[in-house]
């Protein structure tokens, strides 16, 4: 599966495990919350990378102790508009989680730029449309109002510029 | 009035190019149906019944002449000449064409207006109380706090596919126009002990299938901490709301299901682990935003107007649009004129594009160039001056705008019902028609006094039935409509649910049955005493006694 990651495919080199089995020894692997849970000792000593699968009923807050060692989340959108994932993203970013936040599932054009400023940062987009389409949808809007977004650099706050200057009298250092 | 800077301006515009490119990939066929619907209703279009409606936000229902003057010119040249003012502040236009709609964005644009989200489940256009900035018994105008929440919850990134649309509105007086407590969110301001002013946070409020008043979440949250806390609130309801049953998806069930001390905490605790940023962007984006809300200049004018007085006595018609369509406003020697757009055997809500140019005419001339929606779907001008009362009253007169029912039994609220709608069971019009003529004797509607007729479509209740003093829903019984009655509603401070009387009526047996009922009520009221508080006093035995007696 290609992803689409800063605007350009990448080719995906994780290895998706299911609830139990063998892992390979060395392989970057993606397991469900469950697995996760049950084989922490185990998982966290391997030698390859760590990346986590979270349902859309799976709380953001229980990952705290887990978020260090992740380096992969992926978050389901099992239909366009279950927006679940949104608050579950821009949550683990809160929690100043860094590493990839991978959007799987019914990903759409028109949906990315909401995607990226929530926080994810590379989609699984299948083949329904071009990869200029998606290129495009990443700079549809170049204004947000909200504050606190998970920011692109072309993407201004509205009310962080409209304030950034703070009232002369305000800057003033204080004398002496 | 909020005016538009640089970035709100390039905001709408920006918005405008993507829904003109997305309609473009439409007509190509490079996005189908099914793909191009949730964009569409992103942007306040929906396909009915006989075509494509397009709704206007208009934020928390406030225009000045020129946008008036422009949703005229839209009525005009993309319509067929009419609009329809709706229960949520709103305008809609029932005959628009798919390819036009980018065109109709641009020059809502041109006036700094949209029609974001007034579609979809995402935070849909904040509205407020329709005499904000001229009521009497405000505390403060409620409207700054309508337009930072426009702009926050304007293509909020993570509050776009909650699990169904979410309607927050607005009150800064005791006396609630807004209707905050049937709102997914209310927020009603009010000032403590202290003389400090703060928000009580109402949440899990609505109508539709399930009718609830909401729950209280906070008696006095600091103005400056709305947003973080609405965030806090939007994300438990993004997170846990249903979404495996359309139905049960708003808000309001959440609250019901899980209790509303368990929903409390839940935000209380969300609210606590959000990383709290300083909220000085957000007191200072409300401060520049107040400024625009700045009480016009009022000249300084005695309470009493000689030539008011004299002008009613020499004119009935005028004493009694007076007496009817007045409110009192703040200032000594100006009027709050209330214009109804329920003129006798008319559709609840419609405007044509000349009745709109009237109207931004007399704003521009005598209102302060200000005009509101009410959600009563009428028109407000907030600040005439009494001096200047006739000759407003003549200008409607002239255009067939002077009915003088404001809140008396014609002033009926009703949506389109099935003669638009394709979600309705039945249709609306014809019966707010029949009511409205019934009781088109004006002696008639003084005698019976302040009452809240609303009338329903379908279950979802965009004519806000449950909360009418009177409610009627209409539905299907096996390919026929019906009518389903119900009595002691409220949308104000002392918010109720109507309950239903008994077996429904045919159409053309509801103005009928509505007679009944108002001549029990006019048989049984003590002196000075409206419906409502007679129907609450005596329950509805009598009322169900009257109505079925014959049957």
């Amino acid at each position: 599966m290609q992803l689409l990651k800063n605007n350009v495919l990448v080719t995906d080199n994780w290895l998706n495990a299911g609830s139990e089995g063998e892992l390979p020894s060395a392989d970057d692997v993606i397991v469900p919350f469950a697995r996760l849970l049950k084989e922490w000792g185990e998982l966290s000593t391997r030698a390859g990378k760590l990346g986590l699968r979270l349902s859309n009923t799976d709380r953001p807050e229980a990952l705290g102790t887990f978020l260090p060692r992740l380096s992969v989340i992926v978050l389901p959108f099992p239909a366009f508009n279950d927006g679940r994932a949104y608050s579950i993203a821009r949550s683990l970013r809160d929690m100043g989680y860094r590493g990839e936040i991978r959007a799987t599932g019914n990903v759409l054009p028109d949906q990315l730029q909401f995607m990226l400023q929530v926080g994810f940062d590379a989609f699984e987009i299948g083949e329904r449309f071009p990869l200029e389409t998606w290129q495009k949808a990443s700079r549809q809007m170049s204004l947000a109002y909200q504050r606190g977004l998970f920011r692109q650099a072309s993407v201004a706050e509205i009310w962080t510029e409209r304030h950034t200057d703070a009232e002369p009298w305000l800057e003033q250092p204080h004398a002496g | 009035m909020y005016r538009y800077d640089e970035f709100d301006h390039q905001f709408v515009r920006e918005r405008t190019n993507q829904f003109r490119n997305q309609t473009e990939r439409r007509l190509s066929g490079a996005l189908t149906e099914d793909e191009f619907r949730p964009l569409r209703l992103m942007n306040g279009l929906y396909l009915q019944l006989h075509a494509y409606m397009l709704r206007v936000a208009i934020p928390y229902g406030t225009l000045s002449g020129r946008q008036m003057r422009q949703l005229a010119l839209i009525a005009d040249k993309w319509d067929k000449g009419y609009g329809h003012f709706t229960t949520r502040q709103n305008i809609q236009y029932n005959w628009v064409k798919l390819e036009d709609a980018p065109d109709i964005l641009d020059c809502l644009a041109e006036v700094e207006m949209h029609a974001i989200q007034t579609s979809g489940n995402c935070i849909r256009n904040v509205t407020t109380d329709h005499w904000a900035g001229a009521a009497a018994d405000e505390i403060a105008d409620p409207r700054p706090v309508g337009e930072l929440l426009r702009q926050w919850s304007s293509l909020h990134p993570e509050f776009s596919f909650l699990p169904r649309k979410f309607k927050i509105a607005v009150t800064g007086a005791p006396h609630d126009r807004a209707a905050v407590k049937v709102h997914d969110i209310g927020l009603r301001l009010h000032k403590n002990e202290a003389g400090a002013i703060g928000w009580e946070v109402i949440v899990g409020g609505g109508l539709g299938r399930t009718p609830m008043v909401g729950v209280t979440v906070r008696d006095f949250l600091p103005q400056h901490e709305l947003v973080g806390y609405l965030e806090a609130i939007m994300r438990v309801y993004n997170l846990y709301g249903r979404r495996d049953n359309k139905y049960k998806a708003r808000i309001k069930i959440l609250v019901h299901e899980i209790g509303a001390d368990t929903f409390k905490s839940e935000v209380e605790a969300e609210y606590a682990r959000r990383p709290h940023p300083t909220t000085e962007v957000e007191e200072r984006e409300l401060a520049r935003i107040a400024a625009y809300f700045a009480p016009p200049a009022f000249d300084k004018l005695p309470r009493w107007s000689a030539s008011f007085e004299e002008a009613k006595l020499a004119n009935p018609g005028f004493a009694r649009w007076a007496k009817n369509n007045l409110g009192p406003h703040r200032v000594d020697g100006y009027s709050i004129v209330n214009i109804s757009l329920k003129p006798e055997g008319g559709i609840p809500g419609d405007a044509t594009a000349e009745q709109m140019r009237v109207m931004a005419d007399l704003a521009e001339r005598y209102g302060n160039d200000e005009l509101r929606v009410s959600h009563a779907q009428n028109i407000v001008l907030p600040h005439v001056r009494k001096d200047d009362l006739l000759a407003v009253y003549q200008a409607l007169e002239n255009t067939n705008l002077a009915a003088a029912n404001y809140g008396l039994a014609g002033d009926i609220i009703a949506c389109p019902g099935l003669d638009y709608c394709a979600l309705a069971t039945a249709r609306s019009i014809p019966v707010a028609q029949s009511i409205s003529r019934k009781f088109a004797d004006s002696k008639r509607q003084d005698e019976i006094g302040k009452l809240k007729i609303n009338i329903s479509g379908c279950i979802n209740a965009c004519g806000h039935h449950h909360v009418g003093h009177i409610g009627i829903l209409g539905l299907d019984k096996k390919g026929e409509e019906f009518y389903q009655i119900t009595l002691g509603g409220s949308s104000a401070e002392n918010a109720s649910i109507g309950t239903i009387l008994g077996p429904g009526f045919a159409g053309h047996e509801v103005a009928d049955a509505i007679e009944t009922i108002l001549d029990t009520y006019l048989k049984h009221r003590e002196a000075g005493e409206e419906f409502l508080a007679t129907y609450r006093r005596l329950g509805p035995k009598p009322f169900k006694e009257a109505l079925y007696a014959t049957a």
